[in-house]
């Protein structure tokens, strides 16, 4: 026989205010098993818990039951403060008498009659608890990450600067994201590749990390601490160890006509590349939709001028697995595609283009040098229409609904960079709100139009329509109140920016939940905004929303000292509160193997003795605890009522549903 | 409730969207093609009617102007669709004067071979009760 100990929480006048706490007290002393019970004012206070306290040691209380809050709020509280007087902290319940019952009451009369009932139903389950102890597994001290863009890059560094090994996994031939396409950075204008180049080769050169370049993750296994993860190196058709990255390959290569994905097909590439001159790793890299060898088995030019001989032409895809303790997710981001977007003319005019294809005009190492010259005739642009908000905080189904915060202020710095260089040009901006928070953010805004004479007009623009060698522009000038028409040379389109495609099959390989956008959801969008709501998981950069480079970074770092805080725990406690089979019962069935989405259940061959002193061999379920999460799937899967939960056992649940009815 | 209250309710309600969804980007009157033409232009009516500013719009030739093409409403990205509110305004002072201006039988005497079906039923919509 238990002996129970129950205490109600006033919580101020949150519960106090609709459940007459007194009466509950009073009503629970005339429950079975109950040899005390009290009510204060905030349990959960120091004063409170050594109410608990003495009372355990006073009256020998072998279970107890708290009225109070929620248990996720603090259940752990209380079963620190049971543990410290030697009570087991499972012999602990929660009645939540705040969230479930005085929050939605406004009757003080039906408020206490559920309080009560409520108490009731704990003290009920908890003549049913026994003491449960949680084993430990030791956590994988080493992290991956998953992408290779600037988020990627600093987590990985931030990570391996605590002494801790990292991977890093990168789908494309090199690592650097879209930073590394990026001309100029706002709103201090430094160039993009003198502040990131570095950071890659801090990468490559940190000894404590692993880049897997040209490769993806194709199987997520386990649970935090100890996640299993097979990654698929795709084949490059070079030898990663032998090539030196000189570059001769990718000049004599014959097949010319690639389109060259880094500068957004503005140019070509060869079918053997490296993406850009300062690429991480600086390997080249075959393009098996393009290569004549690999397509017909003719050419060989490249293995021919190799000296290294590093080219080989039999390479296949490679899987290799890895055990980790936290994995970092930094996917990234692409702008939408604007084939939906008609009346821009985007897919009918070559000068017609998107923000990041002018970031390459624009970029010294882009397909015009640096210049900015029309795609379509290589003419330099006088009149330059930039037209904001394409895509963004747009209900229809070819758009979002979100703002993709970033377009204001690059499209304000392209404006501004077009006066500078070329002060011979009109440069025009249609926008519906410009948002420019930020440090030194709206300054930077109000330079464009004062100092560059850009200028900024409250609309959007209809249609664009190419005339000529013209695109003729029909926009409208809301302050004004008329239409406009402008016959632009160069129109730029701050394309919508949306999670890279690959982010959803990876959530379900992760398990991590995303919102509708695809956007990867964080485990509290004010308090834990580095975490993934699934333990080991954390979020890096623009995968959990639009964000400039400052943010990413800075979340970048703040998800490394997430990974950090759990990679130096030697072990890591596991859920006391798993499946366990009754062997006896256990008939073998495989049910609960099914449904368990973790991997948990294996089956053993095990020897019964029968009645009759002879033996039997039988194959039985065995639960490995230190995988199980204590979701129990399997305990309503199996026929033979053999599966149960500890601490969430059946007994304990009808028992909850009598004392509820009583 | 005052008269012009009910007026803006029943144009709301007979146009069958929201004026509130509009964030004011003006897509609408960049779209027009017969903007220019108007007194109060494409986005200025969904402004108007949220206000509850309906009599000038009765009153102004702008809601004979629209051609009802309905590329505002194609375009508009917040789903407002301010022809429907012009078309609503339209029915409103049509309903007011009490008369038909197109009758069924003056028909045949408008049609000639090139005149789209879809410009009948569209002047039945402007001109008829």
């Amino acid at each position: 026989m238990q002996r129970i100990g129950v205490f109600v929480c006033h919580c101020g006048t949150n519960i106090a205010g609709t459940v007459d706490v007194k009466a509950v007290a009073e009503a629970m002393k005339y429950e079975n098993g109950v040899v005390f019970s009290t009510d204060y004012q905030y349990m959960c206070s120091e004063a409170g818990q050594n109410i608990i306290k003495d009372a355990i040691k006073e009256h020998k209380l072998t279970g107890i039951v708290v009225c109070s809050c929620s248990p996720r709020m603090h259940e752990a509280t209380f079963r620190k403060a049971a543990q410290s007087v030697g009570l087991n902290p499972y012999m602990v319940e929660i009645a939540n008498i705040r969230e479930q019952c005085s929050w939605i009451h406004k009757d003080m009369a039906t408020g206490t009659e559920k309080a009560i009932i409520l108490a009731r139903t704990a003290v009920a389950k908890v003549h049913l608890n026994a003491p449960l102890t949680s084993g430990e597994t030791p956590v994988v001290k080493r992290a991956l990450v998953i992408g290779g863009g600037i988020a990627g890059i600093q987590t990985a560094l931030d990570i391996a600067d605590a002494g801790f090994p990292v991977d890093i996994v990168e789908k494309l031939p090199t690592i650097g994201g879209k930073m590394s396409q990026i001309d100029k950075t706002f709103p201090t204008l430094d160039c993009a590749a003198c502040i990131l180049t570095p950071k890659m080769v801090d990468a490559a050169q940190n000894e404590n990390i692993k880049i897997y370049s040209y490769s993806e993750v194709s199987g997520v296994k386990g649970f935090v601490g100890n996640f299993e993860v097979t990654i698929k190196r795709k084949a490059r058709f070079v030898d990663e160890t032998k090539c030196t990255g000189c570059g001769l390959c990718t000049e004599k290569c014959p097949q010319k006509r690639v389109p060259n994905e880094f500068n957004l097909g503005m140019d070509q590439r060869r079918a053997i590349y490296i993406p850009f001159a300062q690429a991480v790793p600086k390997i080249a890299t075959i393009d098996a939709d393009y290569c004549t060898m690999l397509k017909t088995g003719k050419c060989g030019v490249c293995s021919k001028v190799c000296t290294a001989g590093a080219i080989d032409y039999t390479q296949k895809d490679e899987f290799i697995t890895e055990k980790y303790g936290a994995i970092v997710v930094a996917t990234g981001f692409n702008p939408i595609k604007l084939d939906k977007y008609d009346e821009y003319a985007y897919s009918q005019s070559k000068d017609v283009i998107t923000s990041l294809e002018f970031e390459r005009l624009t970029n010294a190492a882009g397909p015009t040098a640096g210049k900015l010259l029309r795609p379509s005739d290589g003419k330099h642009p006088h009149k330059i229409v930039f037209v904001q908000c394409v895509g963004s905080r747009d209900t229809r189904e070819c758009g979002k609904s979100y703002c993709s915060k970033i377009c204001c202020m690059y499209t304000a710095k392209h404006a501004m960079l077009t006066r500078e260089k070329y002060p011979d040009t009109e440069v025009y901006v249609f926008y519906i709100d410009v948002r420019t928070p930020g440090k030194n953010f709206d300054e930077f805004y109000r330079r464009a139009v004062e100092e560059y004479g850009v200028h900024y007009i409250k609309g959007m623009v209809g249609k664009v329509i190419p005339e000529g060698d013209k695109l003729i522009v029909r926009a409208s000038d809301l302050i004004s109140n008329e239409q406009l028409t402008i016959d632009a040379d160069l129109v730029v389109l701050a394309a919508a920016i949306e999670p890279d495609k690959t982010a959803r099959p990876l959530a379900t390989m992760l398990t991590a939940s995303m919102d509708t956008n695809d956007f990867f959801t964080e485990a509290h969008p004010k308090l834990r905004p580095v975490e993934s709501p699934t333990a080991g998981i954390f979020l890096s950069g623009a995968c959990q929303g639009p964000k400039d480079i400052p943010e990413t970074v800075a979340q970048a770092s703040a998800a490394a000292a997430k990974v950090i805080g759990l990679l130096v725990k030697d072990k890591m406690k596991n859920n006391a509160c798993v499946a366990h089979s009754d062997e006896n019962m256990c008939n073998g069935c495989s049910n609960c193997a099914k449904v368990c989405a973790y991997n948990a259940i294996s089956y053993v061959d095990k020897e019964f003795r029968m009645p009759d002193r002879t033996t039997r061999v039988r194959r039985v379920a065995v639960v490995n605890d230190a995988v199980c999460q204590g979701c129990g799937a399997c305990t309503v899967t199996c026929p033979s009522g053999a599966m149960d939960l500890k601490g969430f056992s059946n007994k304990q649940i009808m028992a909850e549903v009598d004392a509820i009815c009583k | 409730m005052s008269f012009s209250n009910n007026l803006k309710e029943n144009v709301i309600r007979s146009a069958g969207v929201d004026p509130k969804k509009c964030m004011k980007c003006g897509k609408c009157t960049a779209t027009c093609p017969n903007g220019n033409e108007m007194e109060y232009k494409p986005h200025q009516f969904v402004y108007m009617v949220e206000k509850g500013d309906i009599e000038p719009l009765m009153n102004t030739d702008s809601i004979y102007k629209c051609l009802s093409c309905f590329a505002c409403v194609e375009r508009c990205p917040r789903g407002v669709e301010p022809a429907k509110f012009i078309e609503a305004v339209r029915v409103a002072k049509i309903r007011k004067q009490g008369e038909n201006h197109l009758k069924a039988d003056m028909i045949p005497d408008l049609l000639d071979e090139d005149l789209p079906q879809q410009a009948i039923v569209t002047a039945f919509r402007k001109y008829s009760k």
